[in-house]
């Protein structure tokens, strides 16, 4: 039973942080019915530039501020990464076909990973201590990190926050009519490319939060760091049934406590076997995923 | 009957011509250019990748570029044919009784083993495209990439292959007799192999294109539901347009794993099926040409570039100099950079579905057909 509770901590430590980019996966096909492959690397790139950030400005001393002022310039960068990405890559080819779209969001993603191994180098390195991780026993063997506290808190907060955002705001608002109608939305005098690039930006900006907690909790960074994740936060999204937000929080919840029950009680060798697996399933059996709705195709 | 006449004559006709490329690349070798070999192994062995390449490349248009399914998992279907196929003669060959070690003795088990990977790797094809094709588009290619991932994990799994470290002696290719003489081994021997291979290929998803079938294939990729409503079975035709791509994959894996002597499953991930996709995208959607020429460009690419860095020379400015020799580095940078910008300018890929063909440049072979009741009247 310990080792179940345990087990289930540490899953929805990873959930979150599956959640939170599978957020950008989710909002980026709700507008444009794109698979933007690229959303792992921008998570990869939030983790560099807190790297880079932690160590330019000689943070020594870990401290709460220091946590807020490292993941705001983190998220501000990659959201502007992400604009860019947008404007010069995806924009351009939205006229052709969706498969085109597919493969410019690969290029791009094959461009940051190695663009990233060329100036960052590719070995891992140590994420500065930006925040003291200390152990906390809950009851019996049972323990949780303030670290895993802190990613849960903040993905709760982030998370409300976009929901504000998406329901609450005209922006909001003119983000979902886009993704319910591009054509009519425009028609309503939307300004479609700025809700676009909007949505890129808040996602990005949400991946790179993923970022950084996933560097303070687990240490390790490396440029190729954003390609199984971002894969998995994709099945995640799938799970959920992309393009619902709700679903994509679930999704990356679920899929973080199967993942880790699987390499607790089964095989740790077979965790990356078992979300492909999932992600198989669902797109077979029910492709709308768990919370999303199929649509009918117009002929 | 006459087919299979047609098929011996092909099958003649290629083994001809191989035999007439390697005599060629043979008198070559014994000559210099400014004291260096004119053919080193080195070169011998960036010509069979390329091969490699091109095989994958054709097959992987039979789906991509003829059938419009998009497929993200040739590197799985690879690695199936390349393991089943290096299994079978690494436990034949250096088991308990191995054959006779002439050529007449091995000569079966490979092309045994070859075919067991291609089967292999059809099964695994059918087994991926039955429940795949019944998604389109991007669903699609994220399934096929998640079975290709799952393939090379459950290869990394089976210790018997090597696990996660790789599969290491794998007996290379035997030599061929009428090569056997004067220091033809190693790599020579393969390209014998893969020569043949890429007329099999190029012949197969040629004959298919031009076939009822081929345009049961394109009346897909243009417009599905038009297609079954003209009574196409489309299900059908994809799964075995994806089964025969896959089992070319698979033997020109088995190839690859001979060429080589070891596979390593991490050699067979996403990134690999991906540099596969820029080929045909490089090269033209729809077109073997374009294929071929997509394969040879860019495997040959870390060699072009080695070449453009050894353009440095103190007459260059210094900046110059110091950017060509980074070039080297700069493989998958170049790459990713130009799939984009093939995206963004010219999306049906550098030939689109032009096809290089010898009758149309020797002139319009009209002269046999039944002139057109236009023409008659003029």
């Amino acid at each position: 039973m310990e080792l179940f509770l345990q087990q289930l901590i540490n899953g929805i430590v990873q959930g979150s942080i599956y959640a939170l980019i599978a957020l950008g996966y989710t909002m980026v096909y709700g507008v444009l019915r794109l698979i933007n492959f690229a959303h792992g690397d921008v998570f990869m790139l939030g983790a560099f530039i807190g790297f880079y950030t932690a160590n330019l400005l000689g943070i020594s001393q870990p401290s709460v501020g220091a946590l807020i002022l490292v993941m705001t310039v983190s998220m501000a960068g990659s959201a502007a990464v992400g604009l860019v990405i947008e404007r010069f890559a995806y924009r351009p080819v939205r006229k052709f076909s969706r498969l085109t779209s597919l493969i410019t969001a690969i290029g791009v993603s094959l461009l940051l990973e190695y663009a990233a191994q060329f100036v960052f180098g590719a070995t891992p390195k140590s994420f500065p201590t930006i925040f003291e991780t200390q152990n906390i026993s809950l009851f019996g063997n049972v323990t949780i990190s303030n670290d895993s506290i802190l990613i849960i808190i903040v993905s709760i907060f982030l998370m409300v926050m976009l929901n504000l955002i998406v329901f609450k705001t005209k922006l909001g608002k003119a983000m979902r009519a886009v993704s319910f109608n591009l054509d009519v939305a425009k028609l309503m005098g939307i300004n479609t490319d700025f809700i676009i690039a909007f949505t890129f930006a808040l996602g990005s900006a949400l991946a790179a939060a993923a970022g950084i907690l996933y560097s303070v909790h687990f240490t390790k960074i490396d440029p190729l760091m954003g390609l199984l994740i971002g894969l998995k936060a994709f099945v995640a999204a799938v799970l959920g049934g992309i393009g619902n937000i709700t679903g994509a929080v679930l999704g990356g919840l679920l899929l973080g406590i199967a993942e880790i029950m699987v390499s607790g009680y089964i095989s740790s060798s077979y965790k990356d076997v078992f979300a492909f697996l999932i992600l198989i399933l669902v797109l077979i059996v029910k492709p709308a995923g768990l919370l999303g709705s199929a649509a009918q195709e117009k002929v | 009957m006459n087919t299979l006449l047609r098929i011996l004559a092909w099958l003649g006709a290629s083994i001809v011509a191989v035999t007439i490329v390697e005599s060629i690349l043979k008198s070559l070798k014994n000559y210099q250019i400014m004291g260096s070999d004119i053919i080193t192994d080195y070169g011998l062995n960036i010509i069979c990748l390329m091969g490699i390449s091109i095989s994958l490349a054709v097959s992987l248009q039979l789906i991509n570029g003829y059938t419009g399914q998009f497929s993200l998992g040739h590197a799985g279907f690879m690695a199936v044919g390349g393991y089943v196929a290096a299994f079978i003669t690494k436990s034949t060959l250096t088991g308990a009784n191995p054959p006779d070690q002439s050529l007449l003795g091995t000569l079966p088990v490979y092309i045994f083993a070859l075919c067991a990977g291609a089967l292999a790797a059809a099964i695994a094809g059918l087994i991926v495209g039955i429940p795949s094709l019944r998604l389109k588009g991007d669903y699609l290619a994220i399934v096929t990439l998640g079975f290709g991932e799952i393939i090379r994990l459950v290869i990394e799994n089976i210790e018997a292959v090597g696990g996660p470290r790789g599969y290491i002696g794998i007996p290379k290719f035997p030599k061929w007799t009428w090569l056997s003489a004067g220091g033809f081994e190693g790599t020579f021997s393969s390209l014998s192999w893969i020569f043949l291979f890429i007329i099999i290929t190029i012949i197969v998803v040629h004959n298919i294109v031009e076939s009822s079938f081929g345009r049961s294939l394109v009346a897909i990729r243009d417009n599905e539901i038009a297609a079954e409503a003209m009574g196409i079975d489309t299900s059908f035709y994809k799964v075995l347009a994806f089964t025969i791509s896959a089992a070319l994959a698979g033997f020109a894996g088995g190839l690859y794993a001979h060429l080589y002597g070891q596979l390593v499953p991490n050699t067979f991930n996403f990134v690999r099926s991906v540099e596969i996709i820029i080929m045909i995208v490089f090269g033209g959607m729809g077109s073997i040409t374009g294929a071929v020429l997509g394969a040879i460009i860019l495997t040959g690419l870390p060699e072009w570039l080695r070449i453009m860095a050894g353009l440095r020379s103190d007459s260059l400015p210094s900046w110059i100099n110091k950017s060509l020799g980074y070039l080297p580095d700069l493989r998958m940078i170049i790459y990713s950079s130009l799939l984009i910008l093939i995206m963004l300018v010219r999306p049906q890929g550098i030939l689109g579905n032009y096809e290089f063909s010898l009758s149309k440049l020797l002139g319009k072979s009209s002269k046999n057909l039944p002139k057109t009741t236009e023409e008659k009247k003029a």
